[in-house]
This record gives C-alpha cells, structure tokens and sequence, in this order.
C-alpha cells in the first residue's frame, strides 16, 4: 500500500516519496474493483447514474411517449410547468403545446445520435493520427499537423453551413461535419502527449525489445493519453451539441419534426421571458449531462492510474492537499 | 522529552545549533506516522555535522524542520530547536524571517528549482541585503557581486544580469550557495548539496563550502547519503535510520569502529572495501515503512544480531565512548566481531 | 589514492580466460568510429566523436565519464536506438544498423538495457508480471502460452530475488531497489547475451545499490552475460568491471585493465577524476595529491581545438590547443607482456617529472 500523503507531500521532500515504498508491504492482489472505487467518490458515482439515465432515455424514451413529442394541442400552449396536467404536464408545453416532457425525452435520443457518434469519430481518427504522427515526427507529424491547421483555419460553422446547403441536411451529414471539424482538437493533443511521452525511457525501454511502433503506442502511449483525451472529448460533447443547435436554429440541422435539445433551446430562445421553460429545461438537460460526463472523466483519469487510485479511496477533503512550501523559502 | 520552558542562556557551550527530541509527525490516510522520532544534535560554529541516512530516514524532514519549511501535512509536535540561543520553534512567523539569513540559511540540492526562473540572478542575490539590511537596490547589487566573486563566479558583474538557467549546474549551485551566506549566518544547512553534480565540480563545491565555513565560522549541516562526502568533509556525524537516529560521534572514529550493525552494513557495502569479484557484504531487505516501524528496534528485520530483546524494547542512545553514542543493544558485542 | 605506484601487476582477481583478448573470435562488441551529433548549424552539438570501444564476451567494460561525456548516447547507439552518423557497430561480427525485419528482431534479443531511473523505465500502469513480460509480446515463440509466461516471470523473478507474489504489483507498491530489479528480470526476459546498463544504481539507496550490484554480478556467473556499465561512481566501476573506459566529451581518452587505470591512469582527467572522487578514508589528513580541475566541461556546442581537456588541464601547453593528441599505447604490441593501455595525451602521466 502506497502512502499517499507522501506522496502529496513528495513533491518538497524529496525523500518522502520513498518513505512510502517499502519491502513490508502487504501484498496486494489486485486492485480494488471499480464499482467499489466509484461507490466511494459521490460525485462521480451521481454523474454515472445520470449519465446512464441519459443514455436510457435516449435509447427507450420513445417507445413510451409516443407521439406526443409531436401531437399539437393549441388549447394548452405555454402552460408552466404544473402538477395539474398528468404526468406529461410537469414540465409544461411550448407554444403549440406540445408535452416540454415528452420532447425532452424525444430529444435525447437525436442528441446523442449525432452527439455521440460525432464526438467518438473526431476521438477516434484525430487521436489516432495524432499519436502516430507525435510518436513519429519528422514529416508525418508536418502533414498531420499543417492538416489540422488547414481544417482549423476556417470556421467550422462556416464549413457546415456550405456543405449543408449544397448537400440535404441529415442527421449522418451533420455527424460527418461535426467529426471532420473537431479532429484538430484531438489531433493536437494526442500528439503533444504523445510526443512527450516518445522520449520516456519506458518506450525506450519497449523499442529494445523491438517492439514495432504500432504495439508501442497502443500499449504505453495510448493508455496514459487516452484520460486527457476522454477529457477532452467530454468538453467537446458540450460543443458538439451547441453546434448542433446552432446549425438547427439556421434551419441547416436537425428538421423538424424531428427534435434536438439545441434546436429546443434555439426555437424556446424568443420565449425566454414569457416561457422560460421551454428553453431552459433543455438547456439544464445539456449541462447536466456534459458536466456529469466531465465529472466521470475526471474519475476515469485517477480510476486508471494505479499510482493515483488510493486517492480515490480517501475522503473527498484530502484530495487535494497538495501543500505548498510557504513561500519565504530561502534567506 | 521534554523541551525546555526556558530559551537557553545564549549558547551554551558555544552550539551554533541545538536540537533536541524533536520529534515530527506526518498526517496520512492510514494514521499519524512518525518521520522524525526524538533526534537531538547539536555543532557548534566553524564545525560541520553529517546528518547522514538513506532516502525516507527522515533526515531532509529534520532540516526543513529545523529551517521551518515543513510541508502542512508535517508537523512538529515535539522537542526544540534553538539557533544560537534562540528556540526557532517558537517565534512568530515575523521573527522566524528575522532569523532565516543571519541565523540560518539552507542550501538546496536542485539548483534550478531553487532559484527564481524569471528574475535576473543578481536581483535574487541582492534581495536578502534589502530584506535584512535595508540597503538601497545600488547597494544591495554591488554586495551581490561582491558574493558572485566570492563564490567564483567568473564575470560577475555581467553574469548579475543572467537568468539561472544560463548557467550550469555547478554555477547555479555556487548562487545558491552565494545567497545562502549572503547574510553571514550562524548555521547552514546543505540539503544534498553536490548530488546533482559531477565528481569534479563535486569537489570544487565542497571545497568552496570548507572555505566559505573558515572564512565565516559557520556551523554547517550537510545532509547527504553519501558516506564518501561524510568521511571527507565532515567532523562529526549522525546516522539515521527510518525516523531514529541510531549512532552519533566524530566521523572518523564511527567510520573506523561503527557500534550500530546499520552504520557497519553502510560501510561495508560501499563497493570500494570489496574484494572485486565477491558479492558486496549488502544490508538484506529494505527499509521499514514509516506506518509500519516496529516497536522494538527499528532496525530489527535487517540486522544479523537481532534477537528477542530487539523486538520488544527499543534500544535508547547511549554512550559507547568520549563524545559517541549509539541505540544498540549489541552494540559492545559489534565493537568485538 | 592517485599514486598507489608499484601496485603488482598480479592478476589474481582475473577472471580465467577473458582476459586474452588476442584470442580468435571476434569481440562481442566492437564499436569503431561512431560520430553523432544533434541539431543544425551553430547548435550542433556533438555528442560522439570517433569513439572506439571493445567488448569481449563474458567481460564487462566499465564506462566513466562525467555529464554530457556522451556516454549515454553511446549506449543508444549500440542498443541501436540511435543511428550513428558516421563509424560502425558490430556486434558478434554483424552491423546491426543493416538488419531488418526477422533479423534486426533476432538481434534485438541479444542486446538489452537496464536503465538509470527504475521509475521512469516503468509503465506505471502495468504490473510486474506484464512488464517483465513484455519483451515476449513482440518474441511470442520464447513464451507462447500463457502458462509459460507465467513460470517465466517466477524464474526470473526469483532469479532478480524478489518473490511470486510480486508478480501482481505495480511499480509504485515497490521501493527503488525492487523496481531495479524488476528493470533487470525485463533485460534478462530475452535472455541476451549483453545487457547495457546506464548508471543501474545511481538512484539507488547505498545499502540497497549493493544488493543490485550483487544481483547483476550473479547473473554474469550464472548466465554467462557480458556487460557495459556505464557510471559516474569510480568505486561501483572499479569493483564491476574488467576494463574501463573513460570518456571526456564525447570522445573516448583512455582505456585499459581497470586496474591499470585506476592505479596508473595515463590521462591527467582520468587522475583528476580519480583525485575528486570522495573515498571513506577516514584517517584524518587529507590527500596530498588532491588535484582540482579549474572550471567545468566545456560546452557541447563549442568544442576546444586541438586537446578538448586543455582548457582544465594543469599540463596543457601549446601544443594541445594546435594538435588533437593522439593515442599511445602502453603494453599490447609494444610490450607484449602486458595488457595495452590506451589514452589521448600529449603529455600523459607517469612518463615526465608530474606537474604541479
């Protein structure tokens, strides 16, 4: 068992970092399951349960509220959100008073259909030629990179409103777009992390053995980039789908009758201040999912380090006590 | 041990440095762990004392207690410290910066980390002059080359307005050593002084610090591992083992006739009184872990004389002879193997 | 201990017949003029200058230099992690750097390395049994299932003295010297025939470094391999190796018997290395013969003319700053009876009255 307030202490006594390592130790198997580990930090274990939620919703919501999401019923537009009208009335109706409930919940499946596939394409193709051109250098991490200046250099919304006007605006397109446009974000860092990790002396200590570069960086770049990336990708998330809503509220992305939470924050904008319900619960579903897959990301990042897991299983106060020296420190 | 309700009247026997029972405790997840458990010492000016051990002995957690740059996470929770007279342990954080300089300084192992990345290195010698003396910045810049020649500094007056990383590391450790003596302080403590360097410089360093130490009358406390630099460049020594420290004497008679099986394992592993293709005569096993020293004898699971005795008393310091001291219970046993 | 003179020539602690290095077979190891040097233009930095090393089997070649001597570089180079500009590296007769594919991995078991910081050559994430193990995850046919994986990991971990269930552990559950051993079970995963070892145990604890120094020296007995050691300790050096290279700048300023250099070094750096070095002699004076060098190394970027060492050296005349010295040879073909000693002097040691 490693100690941990060495080690937060290691960083100004430099023998304190070794004061936590020795023969004694029990011999620890394995480590702690995650679902344990995510039991003991609160935070993170809410944000998956939300997270899951979302995902529930998204993938079975439909098959209970019908069609509701679409069905108009102009005798009761712009009701606030009440007890009096059924289970579908909690959270109101829009101008044509349509169930604020039921298209949330008709929403968060097209928003995770393009969120997630956009995100996890752009995750996958621009880590990975960001690792491979960082691990490299030389001239693929010159192509690779002058590529994500090139598609950075102009505004992706820009880019979307063109090829949305010249191709239909589907659902696929708009994924595609999204992808393409935010490649750069993870190209970049994934070779930054993976050009500091290149010079490590473990990769080195891998190439002696000959390991092929491929091997190298899916089992020694990949693993220690990936939390950063997964980081990222969980901000982008957040992008991703204010994107969408952008391109929705231009008339270039989601159609109606089709629904997005972006669109509904767009179309419930001009209601603010009669309705504010109509855009703001979407809003708050957006939030609340981003952060929740943020918080988990943040999880995720110390849950995978074993050097950093034991800080998992500490109350919440000690996590960061990563004390500084005071500040008068040489005469 | 207790510390003592009353400052000692200046100096008593002329100890630059006194510490006693101090004891230091580190809050961690599992419990309070002791890093320091009752050491007690003391040099007087123009003398050096190694305080020497193997990384996680608590002998860094001793000199940034003594200098009062403990981590949050440390803590001091007993014994005394008293420069010239003074227990620092004691004074408000406005007289503790009153003493850091003319009473004691430290000089830190990594240089670069030490030093002010973004400031001219002769702004950074020249602060402590305006701090503690009140000299005008022109004042204050001239003493800083005065000390950058000191401390063999080539072109000091042109190298003031270099940053630290446009010098090289036995540079960047002569500053260090520049600003620490900058004030003339009683007692200084060198943190590893010469580990980052190479063997040459390494020399030239410990050279410039016995210089400087005549020059000046300090009392210097060189905290290393390396019993080389103790053998060479120190007068007495403390050896510490997980927290404890386990023999006290003059360098030379503990290095010629070690009482504590630890010390005489040190010794003998150092690969130069080996026989070349005979395994080294190594100390088993690894340190203890500090959440787990035993209660007896710290040093028990690693010892060839351990017995029942060393796992259920703790063996005190005591006498083996003018001015030494050792915390074995076998320790007249050792003298005769 | 700089002038242990009339020091016999005896070679008791030789070990049988490594020795005779005039002997048929070509030398284990065998690196010859290697150059290399980093960046363009003004920031060139040289870092190999026309090194020469030999290695024989079952031998190992102790490497002294202090930082920026281009010792490390050299190691990259005959690990083959980088490629020399200009010179050869034969290893068992064959140039490595002309091997590809099912050849270049066949040598690649051969050779293997023990790093400096046991911390940083780890993957943190991967537990002990994983990273000894993953040497066989490129050589599938040394270990193919995983039964035999696992009865390898316990050889080798007992091999490095460490017990099975560390097998399960990740690096930060164990101390600096286990994680070193670990380091070693790795290099001998493949079970070459040379391991290079840069500074094995300069991070080391004293006590521990002594039980890693053991470690390798057993495994030279029982497995018959050959080492370079590279350090910066003069007194791990001397009880290591057979022979001893000493490196000043990237190039290579003598070489010879360990014994011969460090009792009689040709080259005044290899004596004032010797002098600096700080020993456990206790019996109170002070060495008379302590020599201090003036300044530092000089910069790789900007390399003195003529001798590199003449800028510190108390010798140095003229002469050295106009021509490179070149080698001279004591014993070898000169004087057949004796070992060849090698430096690059114009006026070396031991031969004119010393200077001051």
């Amino acid at each position: 068992m490693t100690d941990p307030a060495d080690r937060s202490s290691g960083d100004t006594t430099p023998e304190a970092t070794s004061v936590a390592t020795p023969e004694a130790a029990s011999p620890r198997t394995r480590p702690p399951r995650w679902w344990l580990l995510l039991g003991r930090d609160r935070g993170a274990a809410v944000a998956a349960v939300i997270l899951g939620l979302v995902f529930l919703i998204a993938l079975v919501g439909r098959l209970f509220i019908g069609d509701r999401a679409i069905r108009q019923d102009l005798k009761a537009s712009l009701r606030p959100p009440s007890f009096d009208h059924g289970f579908y009335g909690l959270l109101g109706t829009d101008v044509l008073g349509r169930s604020v409930l039921a298209r949330l919940i008709e929403a968060a499946g097209t928003t995770l259909y393009v969120a997630v596939p956009a995100v996890l394409c752009s995750l996958l193709i621009g880590s990975a030629l960001g690792m491979w051109a960082g691990y490299h250098g030389g001239w693929r991490e010159n192509i690779a990179m002058r590529t994500a200046d090139v598609i950075l250099s102009f505004p992706s919304l820009l880019i979307a409103v063109v090829v949305l006007y010249v191709f239909s605006p589907s659902a696929l397109n708009i994924v595609l777009i999204l992808a393409v446009a935010r490649i750069p974000v993870y190209l970049r860092t994934a070779r930054a992390e993976s050009a500091e990790l290149r010079s490590r002396l473990f990769v080195d200590a891998a190439r002696t053995f000959g390991t092929p570069s491929r091997n190298i960086i899916y089992r020694h770049i990949l693993p220690i980039a990936l939390p950063t990336l997964l980081t990222v990708a969980t901000l982008d998330f957040c992008f991703v789908m204010l994107t969408e809503s952008s391109l929705s509220f231009l008339g270039i992305g989601i159609q109606p009758p089709d629904v997005s939470w972006g669109l509904m924050v767009a179309q419930g904008r001009q209601y603010l201040q009669t309705a504010w319900w109509i855009a703001v619960l979407p809003g708050i579903a957006i939030v609340l999912t981003t952060v929740s897959a943020t918080v988990l990301a943040a999880w995720v990042r110390l849950a995978t380090d074993p050097a950093q897991r034991w800080r998992l299983t500490l109350p919440k106060k000690r996590r960061g006590a990563r004390a500084a020296v005071s500040p008068e420190v040489i005469a | 041990m207790k510390p003592s309700t009353l400052p000692a009247p200046a100096a008593a026997e002329g100890a630059a440095l006194e510490v006693e029972g101090l004891r230091v405790e580190l809050r961690t997840p599992s419990g309070t762990v002791r890093a320091v458990d009752d050491v007690s010492f003391s040099v007087r000016k123009g003398r050096t004392l190694a305080l020497l051990g193997e990384s996680g002995c608590g002998k860094s957690m001793t000199a940034l207690s003594i200098a009062g740059l403990l981590d949050p996470v440390a803590e001091v929770t007993e014994g005394s410290v008293r420069v010239s007279g003074t227990d620092v342990l004691r004074l408000s954080p406005a007289g503790r910066r009153k003493l850091a300089g003319p009473g004691l300084s430290i000089v830190f192992q990594d240089a670069l980390t030490a030093l002010n990345p973004v400031q001219p290195v002769g702004r950074q010698l020249a602060e402590p002059f305006r701090i503690h003396r009140g000299l005008s910045r022109r004042e204050a810049k001239e003493k800083a080359i005065e000390l950058m020649t000191r401390v063999g500094i080539p072109e000091p007056r042109l190298r003031a307005r270099s940053y630290p990383h446009q010098f090289s590391g036995g540079m960047r450790q002569r500053l260090l050593i520049a600003m620490a003596v900058a004030l003339d302080p009683d007692v200084l403590i060198a943190d590893e002084p010469t580990t980052a360097l190479d063997v040459t410089v390494q020399a030239q360093i410990m050279r410039l610090l016995r210089d400087l130490q005549t020059e000046r009358d300090m009392a210097i406390v060189l905290i290393t591992h390396d019993l080389a630099v103790v053998a060479q460049r120190a007068d007495d020594v403390v050896v510490m083992y997980a927290g404890n420290v386990v023999e006290t004497g003059p360098v030379h008679e503990v290095f010629a006739h070690p009482r504590h099986p630890y010390t005489k394992g040190l010794l003998d592993s150092v690969p130069e009184h080996a026989v070349r293709g005979r395994p080294l005569p190594a100390v088993p096993g690894s340190p203890p872990e500090l959440s787990a020293v035993p209660s007896g004898c710290v040093f028990q699971a690693r010892c060839p004389l351990a017995q029942e005795r060393c796992a259920q008393e703790r063996p005190h310091l005591v006498s083996v002879g003018a001015s030494r001291s050792a915390a074995c219970h076998f320790s007249e046993e050792l003298d005769r193997v | 201990m700089s002038e242990i003179s009339g020091a016999p020539v005896t070679e008791t602690t030789a070990t049988g017949p490594r020795r005779d290095s005039s002997a048929g077979s070509p030398p284990l190891l065998e690196v010859s003029g290697i150059t290399k040097s980093f960046g363009h233009g003004r920031r060139r930095l040289t870092a190999l200058d026309g090194v020469d090393v030999r290695l024989e089997r079952g031998e190992t070649l102790g490497l002294v230099g202090e930082s920026g001597c281009g010792k490390s570089t050299l190691a990259r180079v005959v690990l083959g992690l980088e490629r020399p500009d200009a010179g050869t590296v034969r290893f068992d007769g064959t140039d490595p750097f002309t091997l590809k594919g099912k050849e270049l991995l066949a040598w690649r078991r051969r050779v293997q390395m023990v790093f400096q910081d046991p911390f940083a050559s780890l993957n943190a994430r991967m537990s002990a049994a994983d990273l000894i193990g993953e040497p066989w995850r490129t050589h599938r046919d040394i270990a193919p299932t995983a039964k035999d994986r696992e009865r390898r990991v316990r050889e080798l971990l007992s091999l490095v003295g460490l017990r099975d269930s560390d097998a399960h552990r990740y690096p930060n559950e164990f101390s600096g010297g286990q994680r070193q051993r670990i380091g070693i079970a790795r290099a001998l995963a493949l079970d070459p025939d040379l391991i290079v070892c840069d500074e094995p145990v300069s991070a080391l604890d004293l006590s521990v470094q002594a039980q890693v120094l053991n470690v390798l020296s057993e495994l030279r007995e029982r497995l018959g391999v050959s080492y370079v050691f590279i350090s910066h300790d003069l007194s791990v050096v001397r009880h290591v190796s057979d022979r001893v290279t000493v490196m000043y700048l990237g190039k290579v300023i003598e070489h010879g018997l360990t014994e011969d250099v460090f009792d009689r070094p040709l080259h005044p750096y290899t004596a004032a290395l010797m002098s600096a070095a700080p020993t456990l002699d206790v019996s109170g004076e002070t060495r008379d013969e302590e020599i201090q060098l003036r300044g530092e190394i000089p910069s790789p970027f900007d390399i003195p003319s003529g001798c590199r060492f003449r800028t510190r050296c108390w010798k140095s005349e003229a002469q050295c700053a106009e021509h490179a010295p070149l080698a001279i040879t004591r014993g070898g073909a000169a004087d057949p009876g004796r070992e060849p000693h090698e430096a690059l002097c114009h006026f070396p040691l031991g031969t004119g009255p010393r200077g001051a």
